[in-house]
């Protein structure tokens, strides 16, 4: 065992580091960002996007023929490691960064690789995801949207929802019906759609938070390109499940939680329970300590899991808690936030006699996206009883 | 960075884990339970053969000289054989406060010993109070000459019946107003044989590993038999009571993954409603949850173990971490197993109660949770 880094990656850091120094974010506050118009959060992310890009900064996983570092997984970890350090945005194409280019790295043909990944990482083409149906949440397999053979194209009608960003987005990764009668799983391909192709229709859907980030997506009469199949036809699945192990590992939840319980802690110094500080106060001590030593734990997991990659071997079980354990404990956490503020905690933003803008109310109400998001913690329950447990399938 | 243990330890973990598969069974560990002292001669002469009692000891004295993080995977391996008898005393109390504080005298007179398997030792430190840090040491050492008489009790005891010597925590000096309670502290190396020592057995819910009460009345010690300096012991105290914590949370990791994966063999074969029980989400989840938090508790512990090995100031906060966790994870998996095992899993004839067993023991031992999270809001600066 050996915490250290090699000088190489020493180096590494050091030049992110430097760069992120004399480059910030424009027009970013990470302690209100959460509470601004979300028209206005999109385009600090996207600039963000854009400014990291013109410095290979974006994408740094990807190969350099595609516009990356060829990062190793250390680099990569680091990259993490200084982005939560200096509070930095997200990004605005994430999902295109972190799923559709690794899955056309892996499925696309050559000329999909050409035409689509390069305008990724410089978000020039934003992506969303065509997954959920009404009738096919949990159980994707089931969905239902169907693309019919005809002449060079698939013709696509049916219903997509909760497609984040599909307001913004270029192009969507689609899961479509190409074959009725075969079983659920082996009747599906992948599809590339221009989301500005005649008979798409983009709805907003609003969220408990009172935001619009994601939609209802309707496809009447779509033609999409038989070109723009990923993957062999009725094997789209194999290629859908690709994208989701992407989406799943990319749930680095400890650098959400890290900041956030630096915000519980100053939150019990600042308020009084009981005739004392709260700090003071034993129990809110033992949970603060509690979700520190959670916390922990998912990061040194993390690291069990990054030494299992760098050694070659295939992921242990720590691997698959990451999104699971992490979910929870971000809801834990904030309902503690509300729970400290008392009634406060029931000011929303811009009520003035509140303490915190609203802050905590926002992240309770926003907290349920991770444990259902990419996977609901119950589907992730079964997917690591099944397989890394062994249970018997239900 | 990395964060995995060594080829040589991977080997070493394995052929821990042969010798225990053959030689501690569960009808071993249950005959050691009725046994009157849970210590097995043959066993203990068979893991000294190994080399097992000297890995932290130097080479010089008859050790391996090893590092912490060997013995680290042995003993998570002993966990999950719930291995009875006074390892635990003698590897990590006893010799380790001889290797961390003792005199070059006092290391070859005792670690060769322990090393060959002939020599049994323990830490007297808990009292009335059951408390572990420096303030629960009230037991006194007057001073006579250069020698000290020690008079008092200590209780819970870890396999005092069978020790050799018992290394004593006393007071050589009251804490006062201006003191703090770490001041004043003496560690003695009591040869358990002396006059005026009574070692009396506790009957206790882990009959694998006993503890006793001690009572010392005017017991004579020679300031040579000093550990470190008079009225510095709490330093050398702290280093053995991170190691020790340190190694149970090893031990605890072992035990939640044998009763984890106990219950998870019997979900996939038990057959309710025409179906294996583990196909049942109520089962299936249950069994995820408890694999949470078993690898939750292997990260905090090995790494809590790292800092121990490295004596890093990390190990201040990383190791009540692994404790404050291990202790619930420990009590809280082998209780579930319990229950994924239903009625089968309440009686005496199933093994799955030996588990529990020692996960409230070890839960207890040290301080439990509710302690270990308060030191560590202390370093969170709370």
């Amino acid at each position: 065992m050996d915490f250290d880094y090699s000088p190489q990656e020493e180096a590494f850091r050091q030049e992110l580091r430097s760069w992120l120094e004399e480059h910030a974010p424009d027009r970013y506050d990470p302690d209100t960002f959460e509470i601004i118009n979300q028209e206005e959060r999109f385009q600090i992310k996207l600039d963000w996007q854009k400014k990291l890009h013109s410095a290979g900064w974006v994408g740094i996983h990807w190969p350099e023929e595609y516009g990356g570092r060829g990062a190793t997984i250390m680099q990569q970890s680091i990259y993490q490691q200084e982005m939560a350090r200096v509070r930095a945005p997200g990004l605005a194409n994430t999902l295109g960064i972190s799923l559709v280019g690794p899955t056309l790295m892996h499925w696309g043909t050559d000329e999909q690789k050409k035409r689509y990944v390069p305008k990724i990482l410089s978000a020039e083409e934003l992506w969303c995801q065509g997954y959920s149906e009404p009738g096919a949440g949990s159980d994707l397999a089931s969905l239902q949207t169907r693309a019919v053979d005809d002449g060079d194209d698939f013709v696509v009608n049916g219903q997509k929802v909760w497609t984040s960003l599909a307001h913004k987005a270029h192009y969507c990764i689609l899961v479509v019906r190409t074959d009725p009668d075969a079983p659920k799983h082996k009747g599906l391909s992948y599809l590339l759609v221009d989301m500005h192709s005649p008979g798409v229709t983009v709805r907003p859907l609003v969220q408990i938070s009172g935001d619009a980030d994601f939609n209802e997506v309707f496809f009447e009469d779509v033609r999409v390109p038989k070109a723009n199949m990923v993957g062999e036809r009725n094997q789209g699945w194999q290629v859908a499940i690709t994208t989701l192990m992407f989406e799943r590992a990319n749930f680095g939840m400890v650098y959400n939680l890290e900041p956030m319980l630096d915000k519980l802690k100053a939150l019990a110094k600042e308020l009084e329970l009981n005739g004392q500080t709260a700090a003071d106060d034993p129990d809110v001590r033992q949970k603060i300590a509690q979700f520190h030593v959670e916390t922990q734990a998912l990061k040194y997991n993390g690291y069990r899991q990054l030494t299992q990659q760098v050694r070659g071997n295939p992921p242990g079980p720590e691997g698959s808690i990451s999104k699971l354990a992490g979910s929870e404990l971000y809801i834990c956490m904030a309902h503690f936030g509300m729970e400290l503020l008392g009634p406060y905690s029931q000011c929303a933003l811009g009520e003035e006699r509140g303490i915190d803008n609203g802050f905590w109310a926002r992240r309770a109400l926003g907290s349920r996206l991770y444990t259902i998001a990419g996977g609901t913690s119950e589907i992730m329950r079964n997917i690591v009883g099944e397989r890394v447990l062994g249970l018997p399938k239900g | 960075m990395d964060f995995g243990f060594s080829e040589d330890q991977e080997l070493l973990r394995d052929s821990a884990r042969k010798f225990l598969d053959a030689e501690c069974p569960t009808t071993f560990v249950r005959k050691m339970m009725a046994n009157d002292s849970a210590h097995a001669t043959e066993l203990w002469k068979k893991a000294a053969g190994l080399g097992w009692m000297g890995i932290l000891i130097p080479e010089e004295y008859g050790g391996i000289g090893g590092s912490f993080l060997d013995l680290v995977v042995v003993l998570e391996e002993m966990g999950k054989s719930l291995m009875p008898g006074p390892f635990f005393a003698t590897v990590l109390l006893g010799s380790t406060a001889v290797i961390v504080g003792g005199s070059d005298e006092q290391k070859s007179r005792l670690l060769p010993k322990v090393c060959a398997g002939e020599l049994l030792m323990t830490l007297a430190q808990a009292e009335k109070s059951g408390r572990y840090d420096a303030g629960g040491i009230s037991m006194q050492a007057a001073a006579k000459g250069s020698d000290f008489v020690l008079s008092g009790e200590k209780l819970f005891v870890p396999d005092a019946h069978v020790a050799d010597h018992i290394v004593v925590a006393a007071r050589t000096s009251e804490s006062s107003s201006e003191s703090p309670p770490e001041d004043g502290i003496t560690l003695f190396l009591v040869d358990a044989k002396s006059p005026g020592v009574e070692v009396t057995q506790l009957k206790t819910v882990d009959m694998t590993r006993r503890q006793c009460h001690v009572a010392f009345q005017d017991v004579g010690v020679a300031g040579s038999h000093v550990i470190g300096e008079v009225g510095k012991g709490w330093p050398i105290l702290k280093r053995v009571l991170d190691l020790a914590m340190a190694g149970l949370c090893t031990e605890m990791v072992g035990t939640g993954q044998r009763a984890l994966d106990m219950a998870v063999e019997y979900a996939k074969e038990r057959v309710q409603f025409g179906k294996p029980i583990g196909s049942f989400q109520a089962i299936k989840h249950k069994c995820v949850d408890m694999m949470v938090q078993v690898e939750n508790a292997r990260s905090l512990t090995y790494y809590a173990a790292w800092t121990v090995d490295e004596n890093v100031d990390e190990a201040n906060q990383a190791v009540p971490m692994a404790k404050a966790y291990c202790s619930d994870m420990c009590k809280t998996v082998t209780s579930e197993a319990i229950q994924v095992h239903g009625g089968i899993g309440f009686t005496w004839e199933h093994d799955m109660h030996l588990f529990y067993r020692r996960g409230l023991a070890s839960e207890a031992a040290f301080g439990s949770a509710p302690t270990h999270r308060e030191v560590v809001a202390q370093t969170l600066d709370l």
